[in-house]
């Protein structure tokens, strides 16, 4: 098919525009200079910096707990929950509160949550913060299964039914090893997700358990240290690995598009 | 074998019992967690607009039209339409940009098409603060945008990039970019090429195909990528502190400071249920445009 030529124009200026910033800040993460800004030839001195900082290292702590706490309660959720709205019902409301999650601006499920919790007099913590993801998680881990589900071929649950198997054995035998691939990628995207998420903390952390983004906002406000810019590349690249990694295990851009 | 002497009705009902087994096995755990932690905490928001705020934070269980009378106040008033002006010139800068890639990611070889998808993708589920903060490190006094118009002798000292209202928009285009092209693309490459050979052999220009046939038969997903862009820049926080100067100049920095600085719930909740009215305003337009698609 032709492609216009002045097409290119806007193409390249969007990489140039998203690639820009993160190139910028990953060299400035190797710069042996006190600037932030200035580049003054190469050093690994603020990974060093970095790595003594007693702060962000409890940050990180606390960022791994509540997403590996998150991640694995929103993988058994919403991979029976896709199941569930793919197999055993054709409600469209149950539909749209399983995508609600991934559509509700950030900033009112926070402090949704952060009235939650002061209702009902629970404490702040990483509890808090844990339960807080998951419910984001499984909307997106729900997402990706049932993407999968569609694409998986139905006859073999059927045959599985007419041969007897309970739904619970045709879901253990049948279904469950057709999706742990969709179940991979989406226990993956609840992970980065989870890692990355800042203003549904923000609301349901306490000050005394601080995550990773946490400590990078409160940082980022007081002022641009090298020490960011290397943490920042470390994260990017983290979440570049785990998104290359998801889209090789599933159709990732797909389910999203 | 006592499966050949059950009756026919038993069996029927077992299975019914099954289904309702499986029914509850799959969709209970999940729907009941949506039930606490989403719409519980959802209805106490909108429960919150009608009463009055405590004199030390919290609620007061007494009924009021204050707080929607306080919307209406231009102190606010101003900060919401301020917000809805900042969301929609990113929302069209996004579409300006991201259609003609999105055009020309959709015409790609397979294998440069999911690349050219990926790379888009890549900075969207990086952290959002890093991002953001990328953009101080770019735009700030010594920064690279600056030193290299400097060094090309286009300006002589420093300009002021960061904390406008034009640094705002930059960061929600460069945050939610991706956002526009993924939809955008979808809707595109779902359209038949033959259509528009059809309109070029009927003589149309490319412009005319464009505006006659492409762009009418990719309108859902231009409304999606819209959306997908609005929702999240509307009620954005973290932008206009970071990148705005730190002033108040969003709705989302106003529902913030209603719930952490000044402790008023109530009218902290109908600052928000007045951002949900919009986008479920923007989503019934959505839902109805891909309907009528």
């Amino acid at each position: 098919m032709r492609r216009p030529r002045l097409l290119y124009v806007p193409f390249w200026a969007t990489y140039v525009f998203l690639y820009t910033p993160i190139v910028v800040l990953v060299a400035m993460s190797f710069n042996a200079g006190e600037s932030p800004y200035v580049y003054e030839g190469f050093s690994l001195e603020w990974y060093g910096v970095l790595a003594g900082n007693a702060g962000i290292r409890e940050g990180l702590v606390n960022t791994l707990i509540v997403a590996v706490g998150s991640t694995a309660l929103a993988t058994v959720l919403g991979t029976l929950l896709a199941v569930g709205l793919a197999r055993h019902t054709r409600s469209r409301v149950l539909d749209a509160l399983g995508v609600l999650p991934a559509v509700l601006p950030d900033l009112v499920l926070g402090i949704g949550l952060l009235v939650f919790y002061a209702t009902i007099k629970s404490t702040l913590g990483l509890h808090s913060v844990l339960l807080a993801h998951t419910v984001f998680g499984m909307a997106f881990v729900a997402a990706v299964v049932r993407t999968r589900l569609t694409h998986a071929d139905t006859s073999l649950e059927e045959a599985s039914r007419d041969l007897g198997a309970t739904p619970f054995t045709t879901f253990v035998r049948i279904t469950l090893p057709q999706l742990a691939p969709g179940i991979g990628a989406g226990a993956l995207l609840a992970f980065t997700l989870s890692i990355d998420e800042f203003v549904i903390a923000f609301f349901t952390a306490a000050p005394t358990t601080p995550t990773l983004p946490i400590v990078i906002y409160s940082m980022v406000r007081f002022g641009v240290t090298p020490e960011i810019n290397a943490l920042a590349t470390l994260l990017l690249l983290v979440s570049f690995t785990a998104v290359i990694v998801t889209q090789r295990m599933t159709r990732l851009t797909e389910s999203l598009s | 074998m006592t499966r050949s002497t059950t009756s026919g009705a038993s069996v029927r009902s077992r299975a019914r019992r099954s289904r309702a087994l499986g029914r509850l096995v799959f969709l209970g755990p999940g729907l009941t967690y949506l039930i606490v932690l989403l719409l519980i905490p959802l209805a106490l928001l909108i429960g919150f607009t009608v009463f009055r705020r405590g004199r030390f934070g919290g609620v007061v269980y007494e009924l009021t039209g204050e707080n929607f009378t306080r919307l209406l106040d231009p102190l606010y008033l101003d900060v919401v339409i301020g917000s809805l002006k900042l969301a929609a010139i990113a929302t069209l800068i996004a579409l300006l940009v991201g259609y003609p890639t999105a055009y020309l990611i959709a015409q790609l070889p397979r294998k440069w098409k999911t690349i050219a998808l990926v790379a888009v993708v890549l900075p969207f589920w990086t952290n959002f603060l890093v991002r953001i903060y990328a953009w101080i490190v770019l735009l700030s006094g010594p920064g690279l945008v600056n030193s290299t118009l400097m060094d090309l002798g286009l300006i002589d000292k420093p300009l002021e990039l960061l904390y406008n209202q034009g640094t705002i928009v930059t960061g929600l285009v460069y945050s939610y970019l991706p956002l526009m092209v993924l939809p955008l693309y979808a809707a595109i490459e779902k359209l038949d090429p033959q259509l528009r050979e059809a309109s070029a052999n009927l003589g149309a220009g490319p412009v005319r195909t464009f505006a006659s046939v492409t762009l009418p038969l990719t309108l859902p997903g231009v409304f999606t990528g819209c959306l997908f862009v609005f929702v999240p820049s509307f009620g954005n926080f973290i932008i206009p502190e970071l990148l705005g100067g730190g002033r108040s100049i969003m709705v989302g920095n106003l529902i913030r400071d209603q719930f952490l600085k000044a402790r008023d719930w109530p009218f902290g909740s109908t600052l928000a249920l007045a951002l949900l009215a919009v986008l479920i305003v923007l989503l019934l337009l959505q839902a109805w445009s891909a309907r009528r698609a």
